[in-house]
C-alpha cells in the first residue's frame, strides 16, 4: 500500500464508528499496539551525512530495511544514531521515496549501483515513479544486454570441453568454433579454399576462350576444357558433401540442424550437381538442367561461415525486415499508382512504350530509383509532368527508411566490435586471476614450508613470519583446517603432474584391493583434469569409506602402529617412486590414496611413503626437517 | 491555395476592398478580408495562448491554499494533545499539501482500504459526515476535529456524529430511504466474493430491524432521542464504542 493510505488508516478506522450502531454481530478487539505512539526523530548516519527524520516517515513502508526492526542491527548505541556503510548520495534518493511515496531514479548514476542500493534497503524497483520509469527500464535493458553478450561470448570461446565428450559433440565443436583445434582449423581453410574455387570455377566457365582448332565461334572455356571442369566441380562437390554429412552426423539436434539456414544453403550447393548426375541427357530437361546449375552460385554464402560481416549483414536484414517490409509496401502502392497514371496519360501517342499497366511499372521502377535508363520515355505533357513528381517523390519514399536500417546494421556491428573488445579484456583479466590466485596457493605453500603449521616458539620462525599480515594468517589458517578436514594437502601443478606420471607407472603393479580406489587413481592422472578428479575424489573417499582414517602427522609428533603384511608390498612399491630427491620448495601432493591395509607410518624418511604416491616432502631446512605422509585409509 | 478562393495579391492595400457591382476589381489585401479567411483564422486559434479548459479546475485547487488555524485553537477544540495535532498535520500535509481535500481524492483514498468493493458511496457520506460547513472540500481542522470525536469524544457525541452520518440531508430525521442508501453502500464495500454470499434484499432486511429497534413511536423515522436512548440501552453498542479509542 502506498505511504498515504499507511497515514490515513488511523482515520479510516476511526470513522469505523460510524457502523456501530448498524452491527449485527459484536465487533472483534482491536490488535493491541505495544510500541509507543509518539513520534520522535531518527537520526540516520550513512558514511558520515546525517539524514534525520521522523519514525513515523520510515515506519509507512515496514516491509523495507528502515521500517522494519531490521535497522536495530545498524543501530549504533554510543551515538544514538542508526549508522549505515553505503553511499550517501544514494540514500538521498530512498529517504525522498520515504517521504513522497515516489520513488526516482537518478540519471547521472549507474543503473546497477542504483539496483543494489534498492536491494539493500529492501525496496523493490516496481514502485519507481512514471516520470522516472522509462529512462530506469530502457537503462537496465541496456545493462543486461551487456551483460548478456558478455556471458555468451565467455561461454562461446575458450570453454574447456567437458572431459568425457563423446566424439560427436567434439566432432561438433570444432566445427562450430575452428580455432579451438588444429584439424577444425585446417579444415575449415579446406572448405573456404574449395568454395572459393567452386565459385571461380563457375565464373570462370563461361568466359569465352579462345576456339578449338577448326572452328570458327568462340567457345565458352567451360565447353572447351569441360573435363577439367567437370573434375573440378567433382572434387568440390565431394568436399562439401563431406562436410554436410560430418555436420549431420555431430549436429546436437539433427531436425533442428536440417532447418537452419547454413544447411539449406549446403544442400542446395550440391544438389544440382548430383541431379545432374542422375538427370539423362535429354533435350527437353536440359533447359530445366540449366536453371539448376545457376544453384550453384549459391555455394558462395557458405562463405558467410568463414567471414563474420557477412553474418553481421544477414543480421541486420533480418532485424530490420518490419522496415524493409514497409518500404516494399510503401513502394509497391506508389508504383501502382503511378504507373496506371502514367498509362493513361500516355495511351493517346502513337507508338508509345507504355503499352500496359504492367509494362509502365518498369518505367515507375526506374524512375523512382532515380535510375533513369531512358528506354521508356513520357511524350506527352501531362506524360512528363507525372513523371516528374513520380521521380521526386520516389527519392523522399526511399530515403525514409534507409536510416532506420543503417541505425540498425551501425548498433549491430558496435555491438560486434564491442564483444570482441570484451573478450579480449576477459582473458586480460582471467590471466590476472590466475595469477593472484598461483600467487596464493603458492604463498600458503610457502608458509606451510617455513613451519607456519609449527607450534612456533622459536623466534627465528616467528620473525619471518611476521612479514604476513593478519588477513594472510587467517587465510592461511583457514586453509590448513581444510587440509585437516579432508585429510588432503594443497600442491601445485609440476609436483601433481609428476606424481601423476610416477604413479601410473606403479599402479601397474599395484595391488590395491578396492576397485574403485583404483579407479580413482588411475583417472586422476591426467593433470588437465585435476580439478575434476579432485572432487571426484573427494566423494570417492567419503563414499568408499570403510575402516578408518589414519593421519600420519610429522613424524615426530606420532607414531602408529604398522601393518606388517602389507609392508613389504607397499614398501616395493615406494622404490619404484620419485621420492624427495629435488630440492624443492613444495612437494606437497594433494591425492591421498586409500590404501585397504593401514598405512605405514616410518621411522626412515626417504622411503617411508607407504602409499605410493602420496609424497609430502619438504626440503631440509636447517631448523628442521620433517615429512609429513598423509595417508588414509578407507 | 485558400480556402475562399481568394487570389492573393502582393499588393497590399489599406483601403477596405470588397466586391463591386459591374466591373471586376482586383481583390486587395486587407486586414479583414485576412480574417475573413477560414485558414487564418484556424492558424490564430491554434497559436494563440490556450485559454482556461477544465484541467484548470485541478489547478485551481492546488493553487488555492489553506493555512489551519493556530496550534492553540486546535487544541482547545480539540480533546488532542499537542504532539497528537502535530503528529496528524504533519502526515495530513504530506497527503495533502494544498490543505484540502476534495471529494475525489478523499474517495479515492477511502476505497483504497476496501479493494474487493466499491467503497465510493459510503466515502460520499463520510465526506459530507466530515464537512461540516459543506463547502465540498475537507480541511484540516474538519478533519481534526471529526477525529477528535471519534476517537476522543463521550459516548453521546459518538452517537451524535453517527446520527449526522445517517441523516443525509442533514435535517434532524432519518427515514428509511436514507437509512437504506447507507445500508446499500456499506454492503457494496463488501464486493461480490461474500460467504453467505449478499442477497439482493440483505440491506432493505437490515433496515427493517434498523427501525423495529430504533423507531420507537412508529412514525417511519428516527429523530436523535430515539436515536441516542435506543443506543443506549444496547449493551454490545455501548461496549464497542471504546473500540476505536487507541488508533492514534
Amino acid at each position: 500500500m502506498a505511504a498515504g493510505v499507511a497515514t490515513w488508516l488511523p482515520f479510516a478506522r476511526a470513522a469505523a464508528v460510524g457502523w456501530l450502531p448498524l452491527a449485527k454481530k459484536t465487533m472483534p478487539k482491536p490488535p493491541v499496539d505495544k510500541k509507543s505512539r509518539s513520534d520522535e526523530i531518527l537520526i540516520v548516519n550513512v558514511s558520515g551525512l546525517r539524514f534525520q527524520t521522523w519514525k513515523n516517515t520510515l515506519d509507512r513502508y515496514p516491509d523495507t530495511l528502515l521500517g522494519s526492526s531490521e535497522k536495530e542491527f545498524f543501530y549504533n548505541e554510543d551515538t544514538q544514531e542508526y549508522f549505515f556503510d553505503r553511499d550517501p548520495e544514494m540514500f538521498r534518493h530512498i529517504l525522498n521515496f520515504y517521504r513522497t511515496g515516489k520513488l526516482h531514479y537518478p540519471r547521472q548514476e549507474c543503473i546497477q549501483a542504483f539496483d543494489e542500493e534498492l536491494a539493500f534497503y529492501g525496496i523493490v524497483p516496481d514502485i519507481i515513479g512514471d516520470c522516472c520509469m522509462e529512462e530506469y527500464r530502457d537503462r537496465k535493458k541496456e545493462n543486461q544486454e551487456r551483460l548478456a553478450e558478455d556471458t555468451e561470448a565467455e561461454m562461446a570461446t575458450d570453454v574447456p570441453l567437458p572431459p568425457n565428450s563423446t566424439p560427436r559433440e567434439r566432432l561438433w565443436r570444432a566445427f562450430e568454433n575452428p580455432h579451438t583445434s588444429t584439424m577444425a582449423l585446417v579444415f575449415y581453410y579446406v572448405t573456404g579454399f574449395f568454395i572459393a574455387v567452386s565459385v571461380i570455377a563457375n565464373v570462370v566457365e563461361t568466359v569465352p576462350c579462345r576456339p578449338p582448332k577448326g572452328s570458327v565461334k568462340d567457345l565458352p572455356c567451360g565447353e572447351k576444357y569441360s573435363v577439367a571442369f567437370f573434375c573440378m566441380d567433382t572434387a568440390c562437390v565431394l568436399i562439401f558433401t563431406f562436410e554436410y554429412l560430418m555436420r549431420l552426423f555431430a549436429a546436437p539436434s539433427r531436425c533442428k540442424f536440417m532447418r537452419s539456414v547454413m544447411s539449406v544453403i549446403d544442400v542446395v550447393a550440391i544438389m544440382p550437381y548430383y541431379i545432374g548426375l542422375v538427370m539423362p541427357e535429354n533435350e527437353d530437361v536440359s533447359g530445366a538442367f540449366v536453371t539448376l546449375r545457376v544453384f550453384r552460385v549459391f555455394r558462395i554464402f557458405k562463405f558467410s561461415r568463414h567471414s563474420q560481416g557477412l553474418r553481421i549483414l544477414g543480421y541486420t536484414l533480418k532485424s530490420c525486415a518490419s522496415e524493409l517490409g514497409f518500404l516494399l509496401f510503401s513502394l509497391t502502392m506508389a508504383i501502382i499508382i503511378f504507373a496506371t497514371v502514367m498509362f493513361y496519360a500516355e495511351k493517346g501517342t502513337k507508338g508509345t512504350n507504355f503499352t500496359s499497366i504492367p509494362a509502365s511499372f518498369w518505367y515507375t521502377i526506374v524512375t523512382m530509383t532515380t535510375l533513369g535508363y531512358g528506354d521508356m520515355v513520357p511524350n506527352t505533357i501531362a506524360g512528363k509532368i507525372f513523371g516528374s513528381i513520380c521521380s521526386l517523390s520516389g527519392v523522399l519514399v526511399i530515403a525514409l527508411p534507409v536510416p532506420v536500417i543503417v541505425s540498425n546494421f551501425s548498433r549491430i556491428y558496435h555491438q560486434n566490435q564491442r564483444a570482441d573488445k570484451m573478450r579480449a579484456q576477459q582473458k586480460v583479466r582471467l590471466a590476472r586471476i590466475r595469477m593472484a590466485k598461483k600467487g596464493t596457493t603458492n604463498a600458503f605453500l610457502q608458509y606451510k614450508e617455513d613451519g607456519g603449521l609449527q607450534d612456533h616458539d622459536s623466534d627465528s620462525a616467528a620473525l619471518c613470519l611476521k612479514n604476513r599480515s593478519s588477513f594472510e594468517h587467517q587465510h592461511h589458517h583457514l586453509l590448513h583446517c581444510l587440509e585437516k578436514t579432508t585429510n588432503h594437502e594443497f600442491t601445485d601443478e609440476l609436483t601433481y603432474s609428476e606424481m601423476c606420471m610416477t604413479e601410473s607407472v606403479g599402479y601397474r603393479t599395484s595391488r590395491s584391493t578396492s576397485l574403485s580406489s583404483q579407479q580413482v587413481v588411475s583417472s586422476s592422472c591426467c593433470p588437465r583434469r585435476a580439478k575434476r578428479r579432485a572432487i571426484r575424489l573427494a566423494n570417492s573417499t567419503v563414499s568408499v569409506s570403510r575402516g578408518s582414517v589414519q593421519e600420519l602427522d610429522t613424524l615426530q609428533v606420532l607414531k602408529s602402529s604398522a601393518v606388517p603384511q602389507s609392508r613389504s608390498s607397499l614398501n616395493a612399491r615406494t622404490e619404484d617412486l620419485k621420492l624427495n630427491c629435488e630440492q624443492r620448495d613444495y612437494t606437497a601432493a594433494i591425492i591421498s590414496i586409500p590404501t585397504p591395509p593401514a598405512n605405514t607410518p616410518d621411522e626412515s624418511l626417504p622411503p617411508s611413503p607407504a602409499v605410493p604416491g602420496i609424497l609430502r616432502n619438504s626440503r631440509s631446512i636447517s631448523s628442521f626437517t620433517h615429512e609429513t605422509v598423509k595417508i588414509s585409509s578407507l | 491555395m485558400q480556402s475562399d478562393g481568394q487570389r492573393v495579391d502582393a499588393l497590399p492595400d489599406g483601403a477596405p476592398s470588397g466586391p463591386q457591382e459591374g466591373k471586376w476589381q482586383k481583390p486587395r489585401i486587407s486586414r479583414k478580408s485576412l480574417m475573413k479567411c477560414c485558414l487564418v483564422k484556424w492558424i490564430i486559434s491554434n497559436t494563440a495562448p490556450q485559454g482556461p479548459d477544465s484541467s484548470d479546475g485541478e489547478l485551481e485547487l492546488s493553487m488555492v491554499r489553506h493555512q489551519p488555524e493556530g496550534l492553540e485553537e486546535l487544541q482547545a477544540q480539540t480533546q488532542f494533545t499537542r504532539k497528537e495535532l502535530q503528529s496528524l498535520y504533519r502526515g495530513f500535509k504530506n497527503e495533502c499539501p494544498s490543505g484540502l481535500v476534495d471529494e475525489e481524492t478523499f474517495k479515492t483514498i477511502y476505497s483504497q482500504f476496501f479493494p474487493q468493493g466499491d467503497a465510493t458511496t459510503y466515502a460520499h457520506f463520510l465526506f459530507n459526515a466530515f464537512d461540516v460547513d459543506r463547502n465540498g472540500s475537507i480541511r484540516f481542522e474538519d478533519f481534526v476535529i471529526g477525529l477528535s470525536v471519534l476517537l476522543r469524544g463521550s459516548v453521546t457525541e459518538k452517537l451524535r456524529w453517527a446520527f449526522n452520518l445517517y441523516d443525509i440531508n442533514k435535517d434532524g430525521y432519518i427515514t428509511k430511504e436514507e437509512m437504506l442508501a447507507i445500508m446499500k453502500s456499506i454492503y457494496d464495500m463488501m464486493g461480490r466474493y461474500t460467504s453467505p454470499s449478499v442477497k439482493e434484499d440483505a440491506p432493505f432486511e437490515h433496515v427493517e430491524k434498523f427501525f423495529q429497534k430504533m423507531d420507537r413511536n412508529r412514525d417511519g423515522v428516527v429523530t436523535i432521542e430515539e436515536f441516542i436512548e435506543t443506543c443506549q440501552k444496547d449493551e454490545s453498542i455501548m461496549s464497542s464504542m471504546q473500540l476505536f479509542e487507541n488508533v492514534i
